[in-house]
Formats: C-alpha cells, structure tokens, sequence
C-alpha cells in the first residue's frame, strides 16, 4: 500500500550521486526503468522560424480533446485579451500548447536614394532595377534585413514579430513531480513528466511548485492537466500532434542528445548571419532544473516571452527547509518545556 | 550563451505603449554608472509578456488554507502545553489545553478536506509517503497528530479513560512540535518569490505564532493560578514571531515588499499591533481575569492575522511577474559576472 517514492532517491540514500538539482544522464532509468528504456525523447522548439499559425495549438486540443478556453483559463469561455493576436494568453489545463506574440519596432537609419545627375561619380542609386539574385525570387526576399528571421522594414521603422510555441518544459527536475503528495505525477520511460489524471487528488501542490508556470487546475474539475509529451501516441511510434502539425518544423521532436547538437548548429547559423539577441534557452543541463526536455531557441530574453530568466527547482533548497522546520519544532519543544520548569505559579 | 546585448530587447522595443516607451527613455538617458560596490545588476530593465504572471499563483482557497494554517498551529503547541499541563498536575490548564487541541486539529482538517473538495481525498493522500513533499510529510503528521488530540479531548469532555488519555496526549504532544511548522515548508517549497526566499524564517515566524496562539488560548481560558506555564509559552512565542516576521518583511529585498504593502501589508500590520498589545496585557495582567482573557485574545487574533499576511504576500509576488523576473535576472547577472571574472583571473595578461 504505502510506498517510499521513487522521487525521493536523493533522501533515501539509494544513490549517493542522485541529488535533487543538477544535471541527471539518465533521467528515466533513475526512476528505475531497466536498461532497455527508450532513450530520453523532447522538444527542441526553433522560435525564429515559427509564424504563428498556431497548428500546433489547435492540434494539440484536437488530439487530446481539450475544451475551449479563454485567456484566463476560463473553460468554455471565448475571449480576446486585447493586447495582441494572442488570445490564448497562457499555459494553462485546458491549453498545452501556447504561441506567444511579441510586436517589437526600432527605428533605422534606411540608406535613401539620391538624386543626382544619371552617371555621375558617387551618383545615385539606381531607383529600378534591384539585383536578382534568381529570376524567381524577389529582391526583397534576399536583403540584409530577412536574414534575420521574423522581421520586415517598414518606412523608418523595423518591425518584428517574435513569435513562440510554448509548452511543458519536462523538467529533469520537475518540481511538480517532486511535491505531487498523491504520486500522481510520474516520470515516463520516455523522460517525460505525465499526470495520471485518475490519481490527481485536486490539491493543486503542483500548480505553484512549476518555476514555469505550466501546470493548472481545471476550475470545475479540481484536478490538474498539462502536456503529456503525448504519451499515448509515443507509445505508439507517433510523433507528437503539435511536433507533427507544425508546417514550418519549428517544433523539433525526437532524441534529446541530437536536438541539442541540432540547437547548436543552428544557433552557430543564425549568429554567423549576425543575427540580434539569439540564444537557447533550457537546454543546459547545469541550470536550475537540470536541463529542460522542452528547450528553444529565442531571439530575445527568456522574460519577453513570459518565460522566467532563471528557474530553478524548488526542491533543491527542500533539505534547508525540512533543517529549519525541525529546528523550529524543536525550538517549540524546548519553549513548552522550560515554561514549566521552575518556580510554581 | 547570450550572444549580444545585456538589456532585454536592446534596441527593440515593444510596439505596444507605456511599459515600452518607459524602458526606452530609461535605456536612451543611459541611466548612471554603478557606484563601486553596488549592484549593478539591479540596474537591469524589466520586460515582461504583457505583465501576465510568470508563474501561476497557488489555487488554495482563502480564508480555508490560511485558517487550516492558523488552526493547525494553534492545535500543535496546545497539544504540547497539555500533555506537560497532565504530567506535572494542572489539571485545569491542561484540559483546556487538550480541547483548544482536538477542537483545532478537527476544524483544521476540516478545512483541509473543504479545500481539497472532497474527504475521500485527504485518504488518498496517505498512498505514498515523499519526503519531497511537505503535502505528504504534512499529512502523515497531521492524520496521527488529529486523531490523538481528539481522542484526547474526548476523553476530557467524557471524564473516563483517564490512563488512555495521558497515553493520547502525550502521543499528540509529541506530534505537536512538528505541527507548528511544517506548513512553513509547505508554503516554501512552491515558486512563490515571497514564499520560498523567506524558507529560513518562516519556519520560525510559524513556531512563534503557534505558541502565541495556543498560549494565549490556555491564558484567556484557564484560571490564573495554573496559567504560568502558557504565559510564559504565549509571550516567548509572541517575541519570536514579531522578530521572524520583521526578518520576512525586511530581510529579502524585493521580495520582501509584497509583505509591506496592498492587503498583506495591512493585515501583517494589524497581526503586529495585536501581538504587541496582547503581549503587554498577558505579561500585565497578574491575576485579573479580564486583561488576561483579552491580551490571550490579541495574541490569538495576532496569530490569524500573520498567517492570512504571509498567504497574501505569497499570492501578490506570485502574481506579479515583476517578483519572479527581477531576483531570477540578478542572480543570472550575478552570476555571469562571477564567471567572467574568474575567466579574466585565469587568462595571463
Ligand atoms: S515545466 Fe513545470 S509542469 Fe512541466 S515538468 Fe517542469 S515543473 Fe513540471
Ligand atoms: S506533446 Fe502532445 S500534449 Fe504536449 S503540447 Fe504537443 S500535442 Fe499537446
Ligand atoms: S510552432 Fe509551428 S505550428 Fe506552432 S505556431 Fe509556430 S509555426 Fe505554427
């Protein structure tokens, strides 16, 4: 009946190495899956190519039929926030899958054309006639600026839109595993974290715990709902709905050890193009959380698409808070018991 | 990692009012040069995703997860004044003791149990057992600990069982010191800025503010003349959560501040007007009754009001992104810094 939990290796002492924050190389067989496990699968998700079609929002309500929401997570409600395109607005239990919509502009400097006399040394630039670099493909298409994903010159200004799936991160630290009380959360042969959905006691730990805030309750339900890396269909062989739907391979899906060589290379790509403010986010396995199953490339700080700069697992501090309860406990212990010792009144 | 600029969206802005055009003009003055020794970390610009919280605030219900707070606390050093009230012979401070324990152990879990939605979930929080988990650690203190003070209780309401009932009361006096505080735990182990930077003292705040209350319970209600013991118990527990709490409030920088103002700021205010002027009553009162029964009173009250303060600081820095993004950006800062100048350090020049 009553089991000592496999997330507790690091406080049961099984595994000396095993501690509750810092990089863990096989997540899965931790949890004491045998040698034959599938390896470590995620996401390495490629914002600069993303257009913000949302396929894989709608793909992934469809596959796992989730209701409709707002963006307060309001179920069966339809709702627009009114700041962006964005009306999803959140991660959320009836919401896996969230695009994120950044409008950004700056001002340039647009080398104008002159006018002067036709031929003239150091004369005008030609008004006509823009190089071709291929007969098919507009000059515009080829300029400085679209090497540089997601953004357009308009009159003075660039704009750019920064768009990004987001999801469950899979944490190699999941703090929502680490202080679900039900063993609800589990980790999968995959790496994934899953909730079992019939065990979910509706204590809502998990929702606060997630540095990410990912995982939400449902308001007329009480349980809690996220991602499951598509359990169901990796069981299968199947790619995930959203990985699959999405037209433009900004979602990567498949072994972790190769989407992280597949992130380096691209991020080595971009910045050789000169590409402002690109970086991955979530795929070192020295941070906060131990490496993120989930992990994307960005092209400005984690924080302008609602993603904290530096998470980290709750957990790791749990060994200095459980030091501090007891001293606190046995400080109440010794304050009772002095208060009868001594003089009679 | 971070190819180019340090500030968010250098260059770029939001297309969007305000907030953008704030950190331009923030970003064109140029700001000033840090002066040596101060962080220049903090001079780091916020950016935030349409000021939507980062991470999701808890979904405990209020006033249920405050007052299971409260209760619990109450019930855990009254459980302990009454089993040592039995063992050296005061029997009026230590019936007293025993019913404020199994009365708040029961409305506690109660309370528990409404938050929860329904009671066959509070047994399923007893399948496993996760050191990892103040929930589950909680529960297994908290099942056993309720059952023997109610046991106890009953036993002095019924006035039977007397040898069973010093075999209770001990059992839930032993449980009574871990009941004070591991809630603090609870509340720290989450992402909540204000909750979790605060780990070190909450505990303490928690064990201070237990005492308080089933102290001053035990004073309001039991006759002068046994009432030493909780006195002494409701004015040291009153003096330590004043000091924990004002570490809280003051001690953690910017996640401190959700503890000074809005809503929790105005009940950490009153919990601390109560606490004081309760402390002054008890430590005054002698043997008159009625200043007794009111300072016990105003620490109880005290007590409350901290545990609603520390909830809604809680809810307020988790709501606001600025309370995960800013610490979150300095300690990242910070650590940078810490790297490239051991990186210099070990480059011969
Ligand atoms: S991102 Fe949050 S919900 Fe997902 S695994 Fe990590 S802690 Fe859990
Ligand atoms: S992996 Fe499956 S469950 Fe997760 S976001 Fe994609 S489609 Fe949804
Ligand atoms: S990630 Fe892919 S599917 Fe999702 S919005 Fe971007 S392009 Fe569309």
């Amino acid at each position: 009946m009553t089991t000592i939990s496999s997330a507790s290796t690091a406080f049961s002492g099984d595994d000396p190495h095993n501690r509750l924050f810092g990089p863990v190389p096989d997540v899965a067989g931790e949890r004491g899956y045998g040698d034959d496990h599938p390896p470590r699968v995620g996401f390495f998700t490629d914002t600069s190519v993303c257009i913000g079609c949302k396929a894989c929002e709608v793909a992934c309500k469809e596959w796992n039929t989730l209701p409709m929401d707002d963006a307060e997570g309001n179920r069966a409600q339809l709702g627009l926030t009114g700041a962006s395109y964005d009306n999803t607005g959140m991660l959320g239990a009836n919401s896996w899958r969230h695009v994120a919509f950044v409008e950004q502009s700056r001002a340039v400097d647009l080398p104008m054309p002159t006018v002067g006399a036709p031929g003239a040394v150091g004369g005008p630039r030609p008004l006509e006639d823009p190089p071709v670099v291929h007969p098919r493909v507009p000059a515009s298409a080829t300029t400085a600026e679209q090497s540089a994903p997601q953004q357009t010159p308009s009159a003075d200004r660039e704009i750019r839109w920064l768009m990004s799936s987001d999801v469950c991160k899979h944490c190699t630290h999941a703090a929502c595993l680490d202080v679900c009380p039900t063993g609800s959360l589990f980790r999968t042969e995959f790496g994934s974290v899953v909730v079992q959905e019939d065990i979910c006691n509706g204590c809502g730990y998990c929702v606060p715990a997630c540095p990410y805030g990912v995982i939400d309750q449902r308001q007329d339900d009480g349980r809690v709902f996220k991602c499951t890396l598509c359990y169901d269909r990796l069981t299968d062989g199947l790619q995930p709905a959203c990985a699959s739907a999405c037209p433009t391979e900004s979602i990567q899906f498949g072994d972790l050890d190769q989407l992280r060589a597949r992130a380096d290379a691209r991020l080595a790509a971009l910045q050789d193009k000169g590409v402002e403010g690109v970086r991955l986010y979530g795929h070192d396995e020295t941070d906060g959380v131990g490496g993120a199953g989930a992990f994307f490339l960005l092209l400005d700080e984690p924080e302008v698409y609602g993603l904290p700069p530096d998470p980290v697992v709750t957990t790791r501090d749990l060994p200095s808070m459980w030091r501090h309860v007891a001293a606190g406990a046995a400080m109440v212990v010794g304050v009772v018991a002095s208060a009868f010792v001594g003089r009679r009144r | 990692m971070t190819a180019g600029e340090a500030v968010p969206g250098a260059g770029w802005r939001r297309a969007d009012g305000a907030p953008a055009q704030d950190r331009e003009r923030h970003r064109r003055s140029g700001g000033r040069a840090p002066r040596p020794g101060e962080s220049v970390v903090g001079e780091a610009e916020f950016a935030s995703y349409y000021g939507r919280p980062v991470i999701k605030p808890p979904v405990w219900k209020t006033p249920d997860v405050p007052l299971y707070l409260f209760l619990g606390g109450a019930a855990g050093s009254s459980a302990l004044l009454g089993a040592l009230a039995e063992l050296t012979g005061r029997p009026a401070l230590s019936r007293v003791a025993h019913l404020t324990a199994g009365g708040g152990a029961l409305t506690s879990v109660a309370f528990l149990i409404h938050d929860l939605g329904r009671p066959a979930r509070f047994l399923n929080m007893l399948r496993v057992f996760k050191p990892t988990s103040p929930l589950s650690v909680g529960s297994w203190i908290l099942a056993p600990f309720s059952a023997l003070a109610t046991a106890t209780a009953g036993a002095h309401l019924l006035g039977r069982f007397r040898r069973l009932r010093m075999l209770t009361g001990v059992g839930a006096g032993v449980l009574g010191g871990p009941m004070t505080t591991y809630t603090a735990a609870l509340l720290s182990n989450t992402a909540v800025p204000s909750w979790h930077e605060a780990h070190r003292e909450l505990p303490f705040a928690f064990a201070g503010s237990a005492m308080a209350a089933g102290g001053g319970i035990a004073v309001a209600c039991s006759p002068a003349e046994e009432a030493g013991p909780a006195r002494k118990v409701a004015v040291t527990g009153a003096l330590i959560e004043l000091g924990a709490m004002h570490r809280i409030e003051h001690g953690h920088g910017l996640v401190s501040e959700p503890y000074r103002t809005g809503r929790a700021g105005r009940q950490l205010r009153a919990a601390r007007a109560c606490t004081v002027t309760g402390t002054a009553l008890a430590l005054t009162a002698g043997r008159r009754r009625v200043p007794a029964v009111i300072g016990g009173a105003l620490l109880a009250a005290g007590s409350v009001f901290t545990r609603f303060g520390v909830f809604d600081a809680g809810m307020a820095s988790a709501k606001d992104p600025k309370y995960t993004v800013e610490p979150q950006r300095a300690r990242a800062a910070g650590r940078d810094a810490a790297n490239a100048s051991a990186e210099e350090a070990h480059t011969p020049s």
